[in-house]
């Protein structure tokens, strides 16, 4: 038997923890940010997944580090894009709660 | 063999600690009723992630984790919440429907761990022979070479980021 932090069991386990966790928080959050953050553990989630694979069943243990470092990047960028629609939606409604940006909603 | 005598039982308490910060952050950045608690909760989450990195024998991506997210990410999110106001009010709901809201939000959550669970623990993974060791040095080799495409696209998705997220921020400033 493996020690306790080398069987990707474990792993799984939290990753599928997180993702479970940022899903409640994207469904009940009422605020934009509040889903933002919610989003970031569900990345997190997927990131700690393919760094549990590429430790334990991949030849080339780089390769899934690579795919970490650009989900990463992406996850930047995607936070600094969403912060600032939030802050244009701010300006534009007084408000970042999901129920009152219904413009659309006939 | 390891010189120390208790080596294996320190690394998996250690490891343990990784875990709990992970999971406790995760849960008041879902649970927290301040937003800004939130943000703190994420910032735990990640340090816990970056231990989960080590472990995993990826040093590199412990500290990547601990510099974009707690530094960069989690520092931006704050600099928004500043900006705005996104304390999310008393009663925005109808106290019966909030309850069936998150009733419904726990149960589907759960079931989505459940199944990952089940997954995980059921699958036989297999256990190939490594070809590397996955060093620093061996990432920097792949991603000039081999992955030097997707390097020089990402730092261009980078960059239309920061222009676009510039654009964006600036439409409306002029109105009262």
């Amino acid at each position: 038997m493996n020690p306790i932090y080398d069987r990707l069991e474990i792993y799984l386990i939290a990753a599928a923890f997180l993702l479970a966790a940022g899903f409640y928080g994207l469904v009940r959050r009422r605020t934009l940010i509040g889903m933002l953050i919610s989003g970031e553990l569900i990345f997190s989630a997927a990131s700690l997944n393919l760094m549990a694979f590429n430790r334990f069943t991949v030849q080339d243990p780089a390769v899934g580090q690579i795919f970490v470092l650009f989900i990463m990047g992406l996850a930047a960028a995607e936070v600094a894009i969403a912060l600032s629609i939030i802050i244009a939606v701010y300006r534009n409604y007084r408000s970042v709660t999901t129920r009152e940006l219904s413009e659309l909603n006939g | 063999m390891t010189a120390f005598p208790a080596a294996d039982q320190l690394a998996a308490g250690i490891f343990v600690i990784c875990l709990l910060t992970m999971g406790i952050g995760a849960l008041i950045a879902v649970l927290s009723i301040r937003i800004i608690h939130s943000v703190c909760g994420l910032a735990i989450t990640c340090v816990g992630l970056a231990g989960l990195y080590y472990f995993l024998h990826s040093p590199f991506l412990a500290l990547m984790e601990i510099l974009i997210y707690v530094g960069a990410v989690c520092v931006t999110i704050v600099f928004a919440i500043m900006l705005s106001e996104p304390d999310e009010p008393a009663k925005a709901e109808p106290r019966a429907a909030a309850l069936a809201w998150s009733g419904v939000a726990v149960v589907i959550a759960a079931a989505i761990f459940w199944g990952l669970c089940h997954l995980g623990t059921r699958g036989n993974w297999p256990r190939p022979a490594r070809t590397g060791d996955g060093s620093i040095a061996e990432i920097g080799k792949a991603l000039l070479t081999n992955y030097s495409m997707a390097f020089e696209l990402i730092s261009l998705a980078l960059l239309v980021a920061i222009l676009g997220a510039l654009a964006v921020a600036r439409t409306g400033r002029t109105r009262p």
